[in-house]
Order: structure tokens, then C-alpha cells, then sequence
């Protein structure tokens, strides 16, 4: 407990160094190009301050909604799932627990190579995979915010059916060749 | 509308959680906390980012790279700008948004953000690792032809 309290210390301390270092050159940068451009840095920057505005508005609660769901869906829970079914409730489960707003793709990774250890369907396994980076919910809300509901929804539509389609794609190829390489 | 609904249920359900388990609203809090001073540095300098492009890159230019006179060859480099870029992608949404608002044409920005999330060319060397050569292959080349799809039909439906 104490050694992970320090290290949590360090996590919050590296990052505040991290912001500092980026603010000052951010300063640095603005102040000289305000000497040489004033009108255009001061209709620029108020330009920043409305979208920093709509940033600050839903960036923390994202944040936190993804934190939250962090520690209530055990890892565990989407290894029990997707091993087992196929077909279109494979298909299904696999958009679900890829949906989850769950942790950073290089999570995901492991857990997908996992999977196909225990011989799960690569197709669901693609899936999965694909929509964790793609299509976590907040991330769509996000979205929809700043790009508005229309092109939220058909990129998120036109997504899901790519990654079906790739998920396919690759299951057919990798089992092909295995086919062609036992003949041989 | 969208931030309200996100605002409201993330309090429910970190109220809930601390009703629950206390232990674990902390850990929760904690995470969170970390990862939004992560993110925060790469947010500034895309706020201010968004406001130079404003104030410095007149309309006309933008629409002139990126408008609407959609081809192949501005679909196709968008999509490996986002596929290389090092931008996370919830602070990619509002930049794109910003170009769109400035004369961007929907096409690009669909093929920027699809190959950001989809082509994972950052997280390769990890992907490599757990998945092995030819499936990591197959799955980034495939994604960044599907983007490139799914942004040109976006384009025809918007």
C-alpha cells in the first residue's frame, strides 16, 4: 500500500512537471507571435477559449466515466464471454465488450492474444478488438458533440460493418492458408 | 445535450459507486485523475492549436486542401495522417470539429479520425508482440482500406 501510494505520488508529480514544461513553451510561442500578429492572435485565441470551454464541459466527465467502468467490469468478464459463442451473438458480444469504455487499445491486445490461445473465433476476436479502439461509448458522445449526430452515427454504423467484414476477412484467410499449409 | 447526459450519468454512477465501495471509487478517482493530467498537456496545445489555425490559415485555403472537391489523392492522405499521427483521439474529435467548422469537407476528416482509432501504427511494436506478424498485418491494412470506404461514402451521405 505504501509503495503504491508513492508511485501514484510520482504518476501525479511526473505529469504536473509535464504540464508545466508544456505551458511555458506554449506561453512562450503565444507572447511572440502576439508581438508580430496582435489582431490575428487575439481572434484566434478567442476561438480557443470557446472550444477549451466545450472541452473542459465533457473531457472529466469522459475521464472519469472511463475510470469508473475500469474498476467495475472485471478483465475477466470479457474473457468469459467472448471464448464461447459464434455466429451473430458472437458477432454481438464481441461489438459489446469492445463498446465498454475500458481502458487504452494496447490493453486490449493481451487480452485478444489470450483469446485466440483458447482457440476463440479469430473473426470474433478481430471484432472485438477493432471496436475497442474504434468505438468505445463515451468516445462517441464526444464525438456527436463536436461533429454533430449525423456523422457520429454514420461513421459508427459504417465502423462496426467494416470491422465485421474485416473480422471475416482475416478468419477466412488465416484458415485458408492453414487448410493449404496441412495438404502440404 | 451530449455533455449533460455524460456530466449527469458519470456523477450517478460515481455517487452509486461510492455508496457501494468506497475503495474502489477511490482507486477510480485516482485513475482518473492521472489519466486526465496525461491527457491535459496534448488538450492545451490542441486548444491553442485550433485557435492559431483560425486566426493564422484563411477559409479559403482550407477549403482549397480540403474541401469539397473531393479526390481520391486528399481522401488518401488524410487517412495516413491519421493513421501516423500521435494525437489521442478524444482530443483529435474537437480539432477535426474545428476543421469542418473552418471549410473542411466531412470526407478527410471521416478518413483522419477512422484510421486514427482503427490503424494503430503507435501501438504496432505491442500488437506485433501479442499478435504475431500476420495478423497485425492483416488488420492494419485492411483497416486503412476500409477507412478510406467508409470516409468516401460518409462523404456522399453528409
Amino acid at each position: 500500500m505504501e509503495t503504491q501510494n508513492i508511485k501514484i505520488e510520482n504518476k501525479i508529480k511526473n505529469g504536473l512537471i509535464k504540464l508545466a514544461k508544456y505551458l511555458m513553451v506554449i506561453i512562450v510561442i503565444l507572447f511572440s507571435l502576439y508581438y508580430f500578429f496582435p489582431t490575428k492572435i487575439t481572434a484566434g485565441l478567442d476561438i480557443s477559449a470557446n472550444y477549451g470551454i466545450e472541452m473542459i464541459a465533457i473531457f472529466p466527465a469522459v475521464i472519469v466515466l472511463m475510470g469508473l467502468a475500469d474498476v467495475w467490469i472485471p478483465k475477466s468478464l470479457i474473457n468469459k464471454y467472448l471464448g464461447e459463442e459464434s455466429g451473430i451473438k458472437g458477432i454481438i458480444l464481441s461489438i459489446i465488450m469492445g463498446t465498454l469504455p475500458t481502458g487504452p487499445v494496447y490493453i486490449a491486445f493481451p487480452i485478444a492474444a489470450e483469446l485466440l490461445r483458447k482457440k476463440a473465433r479469430i473473426s470474433n476476436v478481430m471484432i472485438f478488438l477493432g471496436v475497442w479502439a474504434s468505438s468505445k461509448i463515451p468516445q462517441v458522445g464526444v464525438e456527436i458533440n463536436f461533429l454533430g449526430f449525423k456523422f457520429a452515427m454514420l461513421r459508427l454504423v459504417f465502423t462496426l460493418i467494416s470491422l465485421i467484414i474485416i473480422g471475416y476477412l482475416i478468419e477466412y484467410i488465416i484458415n485458408e492458408k492453414g487448410k493449404r499449409e496441412a495438404e502440404v | 445535450m451530449v455533455a449533460w447526459i455524460i456530466n449527469i450519468s458519470t456523477i450517478l454512477l460515481f455517487i452509486y459507486t461510492i455508496i457501494k465501495d468506497k475503495e474502489k471509487a477511490k482507486k477510480a478517482f485516482v485513475k482518473s485523475i492521472i489519466k486526465f493530467l496525461n491527457l491535459l498537456p496534448m488538450m492545451i496545445v490542441i486548444i491553442v492549436l485550433i485557435g492559431l489555425i483560425f486566426g493564422f490559415i484563411p477559409p479559403e485555403l482550407i477549403k482549397s486542401y480540403l474541401g469539397s472537391n473531393d479526390n481520391i489523392l486528399q481522401v488518401v492522405a488524410a487517412a495516413i495522417f491519421g493513421a501516423i499521427t500521435l494525437i489521442p483521439s478524444l482530443v483529435a474529435l474537437p480539432l477535426a470539429g474545428s476543421l469542418v467548422e473552418a471549410g473542411a469537407s466531412y470526407t478527410p476528416i471521416a478518413a483522419f479520425i477512422t484510421t486514427l482509432t482503427m490503424v494503430g501504427f503507435v501501438t504496432l511494436p505491442i500488437e506485433l508482440k501479442e499478435l504475431g506478424k500476420k495478423l497485425t498485418i492483416l488488420r492494419n491494412v485492411f483497416a486503412f482500406i476500409f477507412a478510406i470506404i467508409i470516409s468516401l461514402i460518409i462523404g456522399v451521405l453528409m
